[in-house]
């Protein structure tokens, strides 16, 4: 067997090698900072494996054309950051309803507005799930490294296959921008997911039909199956329905179809939890400084330890449950003004105490102020916990930071 | 139909004409359909059928997706492989469509407001790229959907449910604006006219290329009543049979005679490369350079 290349390469470039990698074959796009690497190198990429790339006249147009894409039968996606993600809000909605794979990478940029475009951000965890209207699904997938952005964009394309939903990847611009090595998988070492095809003869076919499970076999337009989607509720056979008995079991269905699955989609890192007193929750960029800051806090004695959701949305409710029932406190730190914190108190139930670090300077969160958190105002430990700016960005590709 | 006097004429003498069958086209228990009585949407998507019947298309090939509106409820009622969408977006999802498989004859069914106003960009930037759709904007003047407000064909003075005092918005021209994006086949149609519709939908989906026709047709419920209409048929007779005239026909008028006129037939054809077509090109010069 040939040997796995490592590639030093920019997390946009992770997640569009992960893209193609998953089978991605069609990108619609609007280009916006930080996350027009991923079209860019889509455009040169796609038409020489025989993909699709078009540039669309903006980010609604892009998510539209990527559902409709995917209804002709391609695994599909687009890039986007704060500003463009906003626009696609009605197109998403419109995927979870009509219950199509696609996968939307939003580098998180400062906002709200044109905000600090080079400035990184955590700021759309709760617009990824909740920005579009009405009770929908949600599947988020938050990356903290180069490396993770391209396995996590491979299982953003599967989950996406799997649930016939859209899957959201968020990273921060750090993260897009940075530069690690990556260990390309041979084709075939990860696995791959194709959406489920009808068996069935085509006059029998029902895009929505739930006898065998939740989610239906999903036929591509031009294959002899001829059925109809809409956005407007509809029954088993795609026609819009004013039955509310229907329309509340499509509701409940669309919502269900991930939430009794969570566990399979779930994926958290622990570090050094087992005998925690003191949980860290962090993700993405924030949760490479809360390692650092772990380490440190050990080394003086302190019995502190993190979780790291993989998965955002759903939220992790077993694993964050399991931690406030163990630690005294919990610590999330964010880089916004405390989002992910209310779903981390929602969680604990006041059986812990729950401190927010947040911060939207564009500034990274770094391991000084974690450590200052949990110390409190405290004699400093001697230890070096304020690193410079120079020295952060040599913690940040640091190697034993990015396993588990 | 036929008068009894016709009727009464021997068979023999009269050429057999066999009735156009619509059922392979309608799908099963989907009807009645949602559109008030006298609406046009529904003459118009007989002489769609049937342009579509005379193409020879396999029903597996044709692909029609459409926005929101009364107009863009129509995909739910035929058997082909069908998109209904949201408000403005039906060519964004076409787009995608057709690019993700060209062999796909896509179909856009969307209304003068779907197409002109929420979606007006991506209707320029489809004409723009010649992707080879064909666009049928049913333009009944006003949002029949949210039940008569003004919409970018609106004729000024016109009332409106929010344009009480008449409407002071210029409107668009749907062909001068397709025309000057690009589009390379333009036409203009009525429900009136149907059998002449039907040729141009033929003609229109026939074309390589962004196809737009612009189809006049009434909104009774709405339109009519808010600007004193006596009937369904009084509107078709002054929107549809007054308001237009031929582009044969206009040649022997005066400007004077075509003022407040709209042209019908086709107002413009042209030859530029179709988009996919391109896109294909360039995939197999890359992959022959491998
Ligand atoms: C984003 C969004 N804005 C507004 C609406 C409400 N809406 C539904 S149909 C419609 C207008 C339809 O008019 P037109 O496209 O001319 O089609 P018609 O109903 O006349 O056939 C509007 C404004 C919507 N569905 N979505
Ligand atoms: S409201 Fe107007 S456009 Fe809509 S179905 Fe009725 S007549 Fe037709």
């Amino acid at each position: 067997m040939a040997t796995n290349k490592k590639r030093f390469m920019q997390g946009n470039e992770a997640c569009a090698e992960g893209a193609f990698y998953a089978g991605c074959t069609f990108f619609a796009g609007y280009p916006i900072t930080p996350s027009t690497e991923v079209m860019e190198i889509s455009s040169s990429r796609l038409p020489k494996t025989g993909g699709v790339f078009i540039q669309m006249e903006d980010e609604i147009a892009s998510i539209c054309a990527i559902t409709g894409a995917s209804l002709g039968g391609r695994k599909s996606m687009t890039a986007t950051s704060g500003p463009g993600f906003s626009l696609m809000q009605e197109g998403l909605g419109f995927a979870c309803m009509a219950e199509v794979p696609i996968v939307i990478i939003n580098v998180m940029r400062s906002g709200p507005s044109t905000g600090f475009p080079t400035g990184p951000s955590q700021s759309d965890v709760m617009q990824a799930k909740w920005g579009t209207h009405g009770d929908h699904p949600a599947i988020v997938l938050i990356p903290a490294s180069v490396e993770e952005i391209f396995y996590e964009t491979i299982r953003a394309f599967n989950l996406a296959e799997i649930y016939r939903t859209p899957v959201i990847v968020l990273y921060d611009e750090i993260i897009g921008h940075m530069r690690e090595a990556v260990t390309i998988p041979q084709p075939g070492e990860v696995e791959v997911v194709n959406r489920v095809k009808p068996t069935c003869a085509p006059s029998e076919y029902k895009p929505y039909d739930t006898t065998l499970g939740d989610i239906a076999p999903l036929a591509a337009y031009g294959e002899g199956y001829r059925f109809h989607v809409t956005g407007l509720y509809h029954g088993a056979d795609g026609f819009p329905t004013n039955n509310t008995k229907l329309i509340e079991e499509a509701g409940q269905r669309l919502v269900r179809k991930v939430e009794d699955n969570k566990e399979r989609i779930w994926k958290n890192e622990e570090y050094f939890l087992d005998d925690a007193e003191i949980g860290i929750f962090a993700y993405g960029v924030s949760a490479r400084s809360a390692k650092f800051a772990v380490r440190e806090l050990r080394k003086k004695g302190i019995k502190a330890g993190l979780l790291r959701p993989l998965t955002i949305w759903p939220f992790p409710d077993s694993a964050v449950d399991a931690l406030a029932e163990r630690v005294k406190t919990i610590i999330v730190p964010e880089m916004n003004l405390g989002q992910i914190v209310h779903e981390v108190e929602r969680v604990a139930r006041g059986r812990c105490e729950v401190k927010g670090i947040f911060r939207v300077d564009t500034e990274p969160i770094k391991p000084a102020q974690i450590i200052e958190k949990i110390l409190g105002n405290g004699p400093m430990p001697s230890a070096p916990v304020s690193p410079t700016d120079s020295n952060m960005s040599e913690m940040l590709i640091e190697r034993d930071m990015l396993d588990g | 139909m036929s008068t009894p006097a016709e009727e009464a004429k021997p068979l023999a003498k009269k050429k057999k004409k066999v009735p156009f069958d619509y059922s392979p086209y309608i799908r099963g228990g989907k009807l009645p359909h949602i559109w008030c009585p006298g609406c046009g949407h529904g003459i118009v998507l007989k002489s769609l059928l049937r342009a579509v019947h005379a193409s020879g298309t396999s029903q597996n090939d044709v692909a029609m997706v459409s926005g929101i509106g009364c107009s863009s409820r129509t995909p739910g009622y035929v058997d082909f492989n069908t998109l209904h969408t949201l408000h403005g977006r039906a060519i964004t999802y076409a787009t995608g469509l057709k690019m993700a498989n060209p062999k796909l004859k896509v179909l856009v069914i969307t209304g003068d407001g779907d197409a002109l106003a929420i979606g007006g960009n991506h209707f320029i930037h489809a004409c723009r790229r010649n992707l080879d759709l064909t666009i049928l904007v049913y333009n009944n003047f006003t949002y029949g959907m949210t039940s008569g407000q003004t919409s970018p064909t609106t004729t000024q003075g016109k009332i409106s449910t929010t344009g009480r005092h008449g409407n002071i918005d210029p409107p668009f021209d749907t062909c001068t604006l397709a025309k000057a994006a690009g589009a390379t086949y333009v036409a203009r149609g009525t429900a009136y006219h149907f059998q002449e519709l039907e040729k141009i939908i033929f003609d229109a989906f026939m074309h390589k290329g962004t196809s737009v026709v612009d189809i006049i047709d009434a909104c009774p419920t709405y339109y009519g009543k808010y600007n004193k209409y006596a009937s369904a048929t009084d509107m078709m007779e002054q929107l549809e049979k007054d308001g237009t005239v031929s582009v044969k026909q206009a040649e022997k008028l005066t400007p004077e005679e075509l003022e407040g006129k709209l042209l019908r037939g086709v107002l413009h054809r042209s030859e530029r490369p179709e988009y996919s077509e391109e896109y294909g090109k360039l995939v197999t010069s890359l992959q022959s350079k491998k």
